[in-house]
């Protein structure tokens, strides 16, 4: 077999049939927790992924800097982190940054990364709301230098991600140190792009997270659609484009995840033709407005923003998605196993199908739903 | 007392307080061992004359009894993980809790019964023996079953199935209960026998919605002899009763062509 320890692979043919892993885990109350179930869930899947990326999203993990946008930025060069400290004194006011805490670690050739809590300058603002000029400002950051990356922008939220597998970012980030109450952890298995620093997930806009197992063929399409409402995709991987398509989608223009889920996994023509006629004007206006958003290909994906935490499938479910609910927890798993190792008892266990959301809300119903159709 | 003490001789020292002989079982202890190591010990074992194999606290482990030659039962308490039994040709796995996707992949002999659901993929590209699910499965189960002369693979599920049930199936039975449905409910598997160009589907009820390219067909006393037989082997491992099961009506899917994409690229 293969050594599957080789980091960098320069003949580019790392095309291999696996799977990333994905895990989710909220409490459905907002009450914080460590990363020691996550960590333990997504290291029991270690067999999905093969080190060339891991990276968790923790929501709640900064209640004293809460109404700040916190920046995660790596750099790659010392040089870029001057050029990107220039942008960022020009259009915010920062409130403290430091160099993140990470220990060595059995990651890859780690970049230097930095935090920044800031707050948008207001006489800079112009007609934007405070979203649009951070959204904006991350695209130039990301697109000046080519050696600094924005991989968080969110309020009261953080990403955390690299080259190693996903117990070792952990370590490596020192998340032992962080609460929040809801996490979600991605394994990867890099099948057609590089596993750089940047390219591992979770993918990241404001407060708005992505982890993803499979791939999109529609990456070109998606990402040209994007271009045209100032989204510059430059992590090199298909799934950057699903984070820019929930901002747009769901901040944006306020769709509800329904309608959101209708978007990117479509319903099949054969199957809106057998719809109620209401039904079908729907679903036909979605595809017709759509249709560069439609994610095709094999995808499942745990979308998560602030109170919020989305589990989604391909429409003919390519991907493995399984869910549970124990007490105030929702937890959403590539695995079963990995929900029954931090939480043996589940008072509820099941297989979502293809295209339909599971959706967990904080503090509104406890209840979790499936949502089985979408109301005209 | 001889034999278990070669084998006892040859587990890793690691291992060694993992692995007990209780009243001639075998008692494993799998937590957070890695499925080769749980896969040595399994082959080990049973290839020295035990009786029964128990795995206790199986979280995850892939692959869990794959190409065992031996007909002894293998206990599993916990959740196994992908791949449960692939290649396997012979022992009798029980699974006390759910199995994950690809449970049975290409398995050539042998039997799998699951007191719980199994995930998508179960039965992928069977060759033989038989898998029994007490609840629901998910996607795209029995794909690829296959069969030849006496070898006909068998996969009985006690509730419903997800879309693509059978999908380009070539043999072999798959048989779909419903008993987790509520009277008059149908199953939401959308696709059944896709592709499908031999064996058969038999449901209890009318509850399958048939996919392009099949037909349903009333059953006759050859069907209803493979039918009954199954539904007693299902009521016997999993404490149903037999009248009540076997008393439905049941009804056969089959492919309409033995090549069904003969025509796809010819005009």
């Amino acid at each position: 077999m293969r050594d599957l320890t080789l980091i960098n692979n320069p003949f580019n043919d790392d095309k291999d049939f696996a799977g990333c892993s994905i895990f989710g885990m909220m409490n459905l109350e907002g009450k914080r927790f460590s990363s020691r179930d996550p960590v333990r869930a997504i290291a029991n899947m270690h067999e999905r992924g093969n080190g060339l990326g891991g990276g968790f999203a923790v929501y709640g993990i900064y209640p004293d800097f809460k109404d700040y946008y916190a920046f995660h930025i790596m750099y790659l060069s010392r040089d870029a982190k001057e050029k990107t400290d220039r942008i960022l004194a020009g259009s915010f006011n920062i409130i403290y940054d430091e160099e993140m805490q990470t220990r060595p670690a059995n990651v890859r050739d780690p970049p230097l990364v930095w935090r920044y809590f800031v707050q948008p300058k207001q006489r800079r603002l112009e007609n934007q709301t405070e979203d649009d000029y951070v959204t904006e400002r991350v695209m130039r950051i990301n697109t000046e230098t080519g050696k600094a990356f924005v991989f968080s922008s969110g309020k009261n939220m953080g990403v955390f991600k690299g080259v190693g597998y996903p117990e070792d970012i952990a370590d490596f980030f020192c998340l032992e140190d962080y609460q929040g109450y809801l996490w979600t952890v991605h394994g990867r298995f890099p099948t057609n792009t590089p596993g750089w620093w940047g390219g591992a997930h979770p993918f990241n806009i404001l407060d708005w997270t992505v982890v993803h197992n499979g791939e999109l063929s529609s990456y070109g399409i998606n990402r040209r659609y994007l271009e045209m409402y100032g989204y510059k995709c430059t992590m090199q991987t298909d799934t950057e484009v699903l984070a820019y398509a929930v901002d747009l989608l769901m901040r944006r223009q306020h769709l509800p995840i329904e309608i959101v889920a209708k978007i990117f996994a479509a319903p099949l023509w054969i199957e809106i033709d057998a719809m109620e006629p209401e039904q079908q004007r729907l679903h036909r206006v979605l595809r017709q407005t759509y249709g560069s958003l439609l994610m095709n290909g094999p995808f499942s994906i745990i979308v998560a923003h602030h109170g919020e935490m989305i589990g989604l499938t391909d429409r003919i479910k390519l991907r493995p998605l399984v869910a549970g609910t124990r007490g105030d927890f929702l937890y959403l798993s590539s695995e079963e196993a990995a929900m029954r190792l931090v939480s043996p008892t589940l008072d509820r266990f099941w297989h979502p199908r293809g295209g339909e959301p599971v959706v967990g809300r904080l503090r509104s119903e406890p209840k979790v739903e499936v949502l089985a159709s979408v109301e005209a | 007392m001889l034999e278990q003490e070669k084998i006892f001789a040859e587990i890793d020292v690691n291992y060694l307080s993992r692995v007990k002989m209780e009243k001639n079982v075998w008692k494993i202890d799998a937590e957070g061992m890695h499925y080769k190591e749980l896969n040595n010990l399994l082959r080990l074992i049973s290839s020295n004359g035990a009786e029964r194999i128990e795995i206790h606290n199986v979280c995850g482990q892939r692959y869990i009894g794959t190409d065992l030659e031996t007909d002894k039962q293998i206990d599993i308490y916990g959740t196994p993980g992908n791949d449960l039994g692939a290649f396997m040709n012979g022992p009798r796995i029980v699974v006390h809790g759910n199995a994950q996707d690809g449970c049975g992949n290409t398995m050539n002999d042998g039997q799998i019964v699951v007191h719980g659901q199994a995930g998508d993929i179960t039965g992928h590209s069977m060759r033989g023996g038989k898998i029994f699910v007490r609840d629901d499965v998910g996607y795209r189960v029995g794909i690829h079953m296959k069969e030849y002369q006496r070898k006909v693979p068998t996969i009985v599920i006690g509730g419903t199935a997800g879309d693509f049930l059978a999908e380009y199936m070539a043999g072999g039975v798959v048989l779909v209960l419903g008993l987790t449905l509520a009277a008059g409910e149908q199953c939401s598997a959308r696709f059944v026998g896709t592709g499908m160009h031999g064996g058969v589907i038999y449901e209890r009820g009318d509850i399958l919605e048939l996919g392009k390219g099949t037909k349903i067909m009333k059953v006759s006393k050859r069907d209803l002899h493979v039918i009954e037989g199954l539904v007693r082997e299902f009521c016997e491992y999993f404490g149903v009763d037999y009248e009540r099961v076997v008393n439905g009506t049941f009804h056969k899917i089959v492919p309409l062509s033995k090549r069904p994409y003969e025509n796809l690229y010819s005009h």
